[in-house]
């Protein structure tokens, strides 16, 4: 008998789909006593005339809206003697402003007892305790206290029946969340009182449903229950808490029961239930899912699920840990473990986390941030085992693209993006997602989930098996070539953000402290090279593709930002320059834009190279790695055509890359253009030509003729100021740093890079 | 995941299936030696393919081409009895990943544990008390005769009976459905796993889905574990005929029969081809080389006599509709998922077959 415990609750874990109790209200709606239809007309009532209140306080809302509900509720408790709601504007405000906050936000629990003690003292009218009633929604929970006042309350019988009723019907539906049940369950004589009314019997048989305990089942009380029965017939309640006493003590009740049982309580979710889903969703704020799931409020899946997938798992403490777990018991926790169902906040967290066990069902921490915080304090091996399994099948076994009969796509999408969250929250990618995207992308059509499955591509781990190339990089660029710019973007970004993912974990990695298994600094190294090359052809054709348009270089010149910063970022021996299918779009670009995100690159390329050549020559560590002259050279050749392009109107004679600039004198000759030597400079270059025009307009208005070769000495020095003050911030830190501002200088300062 | 979804893994898939091929023809080896010598069947000699199975978590092939040298079958040293239970019955097939702290001494717990979850689903929220005796009657037991490899854990049986209203001491109580978890050669799936890790990841279930669900779901939510359908895929229902149809039995048998399904019609069309066995037997004795061991080619060849014998008589190209069931003397396999085991030598046999299908679907 010990394993029965004493209470119901213990016994919960056994249905199978976690209803809690006010679930079970749920059943309630159809039910057709007269009390019931009785409350629905004044609630009819007072619906209606809430909605002509309304009308009237339309001039008057703001005023409502400004009422504070501490105000509101200051108000309620001191309000003194029968109050009628008409003509009193006073009561008006306060009673929107609870109605509305609470519809909103839900109430705090010190709001319940004040207003319990209004509903139920009947100071009001029926329509006011009718509309307060409603709007008892709880924000988090409801203390115990205020319920047991409002019993006391309720036994002196100053409301009226309906609002008794209303009040039975609020409790049932808000049961689970009264934060301690010691007291209530002492008042279970006063609520067993109760039962000879005959309108409230249904409802009381609900409370005493929920609230009994084995030591509450009497035999005067089995007998007042048979007895109940002989004189109304066999009325389901009566048989429901009948059947529980009988559980409870078979030898107490003797009478056989109808096994076939059928629904007892009869589903009244009165006006609670959705305002307080509602309003748990609006405090969840980003992850609506949480709470619901704790609480087990969660709405039940509309598509009837197949037995063995459920996506949202709830967070349930480990039945399996209750009987006998010596073989797994913890040194540590010789006390009782802390149920995860009751772990709500952060402050929870911090106090049990030395008792804390994880739920029986690893897939329900996705959902739950207190848990993954845990997860992140837990370095055990099981735990991510565990989900591996579970998410492996369930992708799996949900991805619609890979099983034939699958369609529900909202649903996998929002597992992937729940999947996506957990990834950024704990900072690292899960091996079952990334064997997922192996598996699947091949099998991919660019558009089911995109967002989605992008997002999941920049937690790819960095310790993957170069097998990434084929299963990854292979199937997203077949993609990204046949696909629209908009898809070539978005692929372009999450591929940065796998980058940035890589090294920032790659600083971790390379900290002793956490010295991953398998990731060498040459396998990183490759890794990272091997992504970048990969990113460079992607460019190189997406430019021709798509014309060479400007948002797709933006979003690849963004990629290069991350790219040229590696090496004084990330401590990452390895500067990679884009190809010059890249650089040369960008540098003759039409967009001030674009260049002016090239000069930021190549400044920054600069900065790293300058850095490494200074750590190289003081050898003060040996390095291991070093940059090959290569990168050097191909720097140098980007640097001569820039500061041929922009400064000094010579990237026809000087560019040396073997794709670059450079053209015979003949050829340009042909061109018929006047001047070409001069044709490539800040005033000239087409990205700049609309500063240049304003520029001109600004110093000599009165010269239409936009000569731009008064552009030159002093006005040069302007000219350039003029450009900084426009924002372009790149090409600043570009010239400053890269242009000596004497020509001779500027070749020494090239030299001296190329040493 | 649908078949297709690893087109890039088909070749590896291969050779795993080779693996227990070749198990299943050393013991058609063995039968036809003398069984009181219980010689082992030389498997030490044949070439493992690389193991599909990677160490979790990683795409990389770990390394371990090593040999397994099966222990004696030990469903012949065990009670014949016991696994009788599952011959001749329609198993429908699950995967199921790693069962976390699962205790086998606790058998008799779980039993309880699991009655009183399926009469609180039965009542759908009504409180049930644990460990009283309900309608229906929970057994969990191990099937120790059941394993392959010294890794394996034994099998866990589950059995759902109704209790007869009239006479309670009355032990024919009728089965209502029943369901095995077991593992014969799992060591892709069992090496290397945490000790809080129980590996059995085949899972056969006869009876109403009904039940399954239920059970299904108490042993997800228990052990932290989930169950799949196991689909068969057309190429590994080629490699059972061709194995099950080498195998040697005793009487003459019923025929070796394959029924394709052909794809895109209005209405469903379903070809039966059945080969009397000692044909089908000859034909695969032409071809297959060595003794223990079968490859790939060899069951490509076997099918493609097959599908030209018919050519010639029907014009009917096979190789272009889908093989959606095979049946032999030793067992017969359905691509949805089904199987029935018909001889209780080859038991042992056909299982090891289906675990290595039920893990490849795991990892």
């Amino acid at each position: 008998m010990n394993q029965i415990r004493s209470s119901r609750t213990s016994k919960r874990p056994l249905e199978v789909d976690h209803k809690s109790q006010t679930d079970l209200s749920a059943w309630r709606k159809r039910e057709r006593t007269d009390p019931e239809k009785s409350s629905q007309n004044h609630q009819s009532l007072g619906g209606q005339k809430n909605d002509i209140n309304q009308k009237n306080d339309v001039s008057g809302k703001n005023d409502s809206q400004e009422v504070s509900l501490e105000k509101a509720l200051s108000y309620f408790e001191k309000v003194q003697g029968r109050v009628s709601l008409r003509n009193n504007s006073a009561l008006q405000k306060h009673l929107a402003a609870v109605e509305s906050i609470a519809l909103q936000q839900g109430l705090p629990p010190e709001a319940f007892e004040i207003l319990l003690n209004v509903v139920l003292s009947g100071k009001f009218a029926d329509t006011v305790n009718t509309r307060l009633l409603k709007s008892l929604i709880p924000a988090s929970v409801i203390p115990e206290n205020s319920v047991v006042t409002a019993v006391s309350w309720l036994c002196t019988n100053k409301s009226s029946g309906s609002i008794q009723l209303l009040f039975l019907r609020w409790l049932i539906t808000v049961f689970d969340f009264i934060d301690n049940k010691e007291q209530v369950n002492a008042l279970y004589g006063f609520f067993f009182s109760f039962l000879q009314d005959e309108k409230l019997c249904p409802y009381i048989c609900h409370v005493l449903y929920l609230l009994t305990r084995k030591e509450n089942v009497k035999p005067f009380r089995v007998r007042r229950l048979l007895d109940l029965q002989a004189k109304m017939g066999m009325q389901p309640h009566l048989q429901a808490l009948l059947s529980l006493y009988k559980l409870f003590c078979p030898e107490l009740v003797t009478i056989t029961l109808p096994t076939k049982t059928k629904t007892y309580f009869k589903s009244s979710e009165g006006p609670w239930k959705a305002a307080m889903n509602a309003v748990r969703q609006r405090n969840q704020g980003g992850t609506p899912l949480t709470q619901a799931v704790f609480l087990g409020t969660a709405q039940p899946q509309s598509r009837k699920r197949k037995w063995n997938t459920q996506l949202v798992l709830p967070a349930s403490s480990a039945s399996n840990s209750e009987v006998g777990t010596e073989k797994y018991c913890d040194l540590f926790s010789t006390d009782e473990t802390f149920p995860v169902e009751q772990l709500q906040t952060f402050p929870q967290l911090l106090q049990n986390i030395h008792h804390l066990e994880f739920p029986s069902q690893m897939g329900s921490v996705l959902t739950n941030p207190l848990l993954l915080h845990y997860m992140n304090c837990v370095r055990d091996e099981s735990i991510y085992l565990r989900l591996y399994y579970w998410m492996g099948q369930m992708l799996q076994e949900e991805c619609t693209w890979c099983v034939v009969d699958n369609t529900n796509e909202t649903e996998f999408k929002s597992f992937l993006e729940t999947i996506y969250k957990a990834e950024c929250f704990l900072q690292e990618g899960f091996p079952a997602c990334e064997e997922f995207l192996c598996k699947s992308l091949p099998l991919w059509d660019g558009s089911c989930c995109r967002p989605e499955i992008l997002k999941l591509v920049s937690w790819i781990p960095l310790s993957s098996s170069p097998e990434i190339k084929s299963y990854v990089y292979g199937p997203l660029a077949q993609l990204f070539f046949t696909s629209s710019l908009y898809f070539k973007c978005s692929v372009l970004e999450s591929l940065k953000e796998l980058l940035e993912n890589w090294l920032n974990c790659s600083v971790n990695d390379m900290d002793p402290e956490f010295h991953s298994l398998n990731t060498t600094l040459s396998g990183l190294v490759n890794m990272v090279t091997d992504l970048i090359h990969f990113v460079g052809r992607l460019s190189t054709v997406g430019l021709r593709l798509e014309k060479n348009s400007t948002l797709l270089l933006f979003f690849i010149l963004d990629f290069y930002e991350t790219v040229c910063d590696m090496y004084l970022k990330y401590n990452l021996p390895l500067l990679i320059l884009p190809p010059a299918g890249v650089f040369y779009p960008a540098l003759l670009s039409m967009d001030s834009v674009t260049l002016n995100q090239l000069c930021y690159i190549m400044y920054r390329y600069r900065t790293n190279l300058v850095a490494a050549k200074e750590n190289e020559e003081s050898k003060k560590k040996i390095l291991q790695f070093k940059f090959s002259n290569e990168t050097y050279k191909e720097y140098n050749q980007y640097i001569t055509a820039m500061v041929g392009c922009l400064w000094t109107s010579t990237v026809f004679q000087k560019d040396t890359h073997p794709q670059g600039l450079r053209m015979d004198e003949e050829l340009l000759n042909k061109t018929l253009v006047k001047d070409f030597k001069t044709s490539f400079n800040i005033v000239y270059h087409p990205a700049m030509l609309g500063y240049s025009v304003n520029f001109l307009k600004e110093i000599c208005p009165e010269d239409t003729t936009l000569n731009f070769k008064l552009i030159k000495g002093k006005r040069w020095d302007w000219y350039l100021e003029y450009l900084y003050s426009q924002g372009l911030e790149g090409l600043k830190v570009f010239i400053e740093s890269s242009i000596n501002r004497v020509s001779q200088a500027s070749r020494r300062e090239a030299e001296n890079v190329e040493a | 995941m649908a078949a297709g979804a690893r087109p890039a893994r088909a070749g590896a898939d291969g050779r795993r299936v080779r693996t227990a091929a070749a198990a299943m023809a050393a013991m058609a080896v063995e039968s036809a030696e003398d069984g009181a010598a219980r010689t082992l069947p030389s498997l030490g000699r044949l070439s493992r393919g690389l193991p599909f199975g990677r160490a979790y978590g990683r795409l990389g092939n770990s390394p371990s081409g090593r040999l397994i040298l099966p222990a004696p079958l030990s469903q012949e040293s065990g009670d014949p009895q016991r696994t009788a239970l599952l011959l001749r019955k329609a198993w429908t097939l699950y995967s199921v990943t790693p069962l976390y702290r699962f205790c086998r001494g606790r058998l008799r717990d779980y039993a309880r544990l699991l009655g009183a979850f399926i009469a609180a689903e039965r009542q759908k929220g009504l409180a049930v008390e644990v460990g009283v005796e309900l309608d229906i009657k929970v057994a969990l037991s191990s099937l120790p005769e059941l394993l392959g490899s010294e890794q394996d854990q034994p099998a866990v049986l589950v059995q759902l009976s109704s209790r007869s209203q009239a006479s309670s001491k009355n032990s024919e109580d009728k089965i209502l459905w029943s369901g095995c978890f077991c593992c014969v050669y799992g060591d892709d799936l069992s090496e290397n796993m945490p000790e809080d890790f129980t590996c059995l990841p085949l899972f056969l279930a006869n009876g109403a889905e009904s039940y399954m669900s239920v059970v299904g779901n108490w042993f997800q939510k228990t052990f932290d574990c989930i169950f799949r359908r196991l689909a068969i895929s057309p190429f590994s229902l080629t490699w059972m005929v061709a194995m099950w149809t080498g195998c040697k039995v005793d009487k003459a048998t019923s025929a070796v029969e394959l029924v394709f399904s052909v794809p895109r019609l209005p209405q469903p069309l379903d070809i039966s081809y059945a080969i009397h066995p000692e044909d089908a037997k000859a034909l695969w004795d032409t071809i297959q080389k060595t003794p223990g061991e079968i490859t790939q080619e060899e069951v490509d060849v076997f099918m493609d006599c097959l599908y030209s014998h018919f050519h010639r008589h029907f014009k009917i190209h096979l190789s272009a509709t889908k093989l959606v069931k095979v049946s032999t003397a030793i067992a017969s396999a359905h691509c949805d998922g089904i199987v029935k085991v018909l001889h209780s030598q080859y038991l042992s046999g056909v299982l090891m077959l289906l675990t290595e299908l039920a893990i490849s679907q795991i990892q």
